[in-house]
């Protein structure tokens, strides 16, 4: 079982993420932006940090990185992919999701412990939650407020596909405190707050984030 | 030589919070009688020759696939002959 971890020029967290695979009993493989093989790899994340500087916009030059041809394609096929922070972003701006990330409403970057409601525990990511789990993960981000237009927003709401939602005060001014997306086939999710930070007591507040990783190993083996 | 000019801007229902904080920064300043700021973007994309229909039409492609993200922004472009 390989997860692939992609890195763009200015990923920063993509050691993070291939740790967390690790962690989760996965064996991490390193994908590289300029190379459109995914190397046999059953799932993907796309990680956080600041590719292409945000430049454009934030992911809207990685969106057409040779590895996101191929990732493209395969998501469509059904390969789990999740997108973390910069990597939601990117798939934002690839349309494999809907709506946007823009700057966070009150303009200064965020890092803190973040308590999030996980809603949809039947995607490829997040089936080893249960049902409205509550889980504490770091949110770090300054292009975080996710916005969409009302029907885009009724429908992800009304076909179950906000996976995690902001609790107690909405921390980036995301529409209807949305946290997290998935597509309507549940293998590609976009997430802003990081759980590849929070799998180890050492380094995180909480281990709440491994479900994320050892959900797609399940995922995998499944299919 | 032609210049297409791309301007891009947030859709008026988006939140621009940059152009808050440049509206923040004009009161500080003394600027007064400013009701609000909207922050954009401005593309000037130099052709080789001249701007043909054909050519101006890739720029379009370009702006709708690249410059702009249409799920929160809108463009507008002109082209200027003769620089």
């Amino acid at each position: 079982m390989k997860i692939g971890v992609v890195t763009f020029p200015g990923s920063l967290d993509d050691a993070d993420a291939r740790r967390a695979a690790a962690v989760a009993g996965a064996e991490a493989v390193a994908l590289w932006h300029g190379d459109a093989d995914l190397h046999g790899v059953d799932a993907v994340v796309l990680p956080g940090g600041f590719s292409y500087g945000d430049y454009l916009r934030a992911g809207a030059i990685s969106r057409f990185a040779p590895v996101m041809e191929t990732i493209i394609k395969k998501a469509g096929e059904g390969l789990p992919v999740l997108g973390i922070c910069n990597g939601f972003q990117v798939l934002c701006e690839s349309h494999l999701l809907p709506g946007a990330l823009i700057k966070n409403h009150h303009r200064k970057f965020i890092c803190k412990d973040q308590p999030l409601r996980i809603e949809n525990n039947r995607t490829a990511w997040t089936s080893d939650y249960d049902a409205n789990h509550e889980i504490t993960i770091v949110l770090k981000n300054q292009d975080g407020s996710y916005v969409a237009d009302e029907a885009t927003l009724d429908r992800l709401e009304g076909e179950g596909r906000v996976v995690a939602r902001y609790l107690d005060e909405n921390p980036n001014g995301s529409y209807r405190d949305i946290a997290g997306i998935t597509n309507e086939r549940g293998n590609v999710v976009g997430l802003m707050p990081h759980p590849e930070h929070c799998v180890e007591t050492l380094t995180g507040p909480t281990t709440d984030g491994l479900g994320f990783f050892t959900s797609v190993l399940k995922a995998v083996v499944a299919s | 030589m032609a210049r297409v000019v791309v301007d891009v801007m947030l859709k008026p229902e988006i939140l621009d919070p940059q152009g808050k904080a440049v509206h923040g920064a004009f009161g500080r300043l003394g600027f007064d009688g400013v009701a609000d700021v909207r922050q954009g973007k401005r593309f000037e994309i130099t052709l080789d020759g001249e701007a043909t229909e054909e050519r101006v039409a890739e720029i379009r492609k370009a702006a709708d696939t690249l410059l702009a993200n249409p799920v929160i922004e809108d463009y507008t472009l002109h082209v200027e002959n003769g620089q």
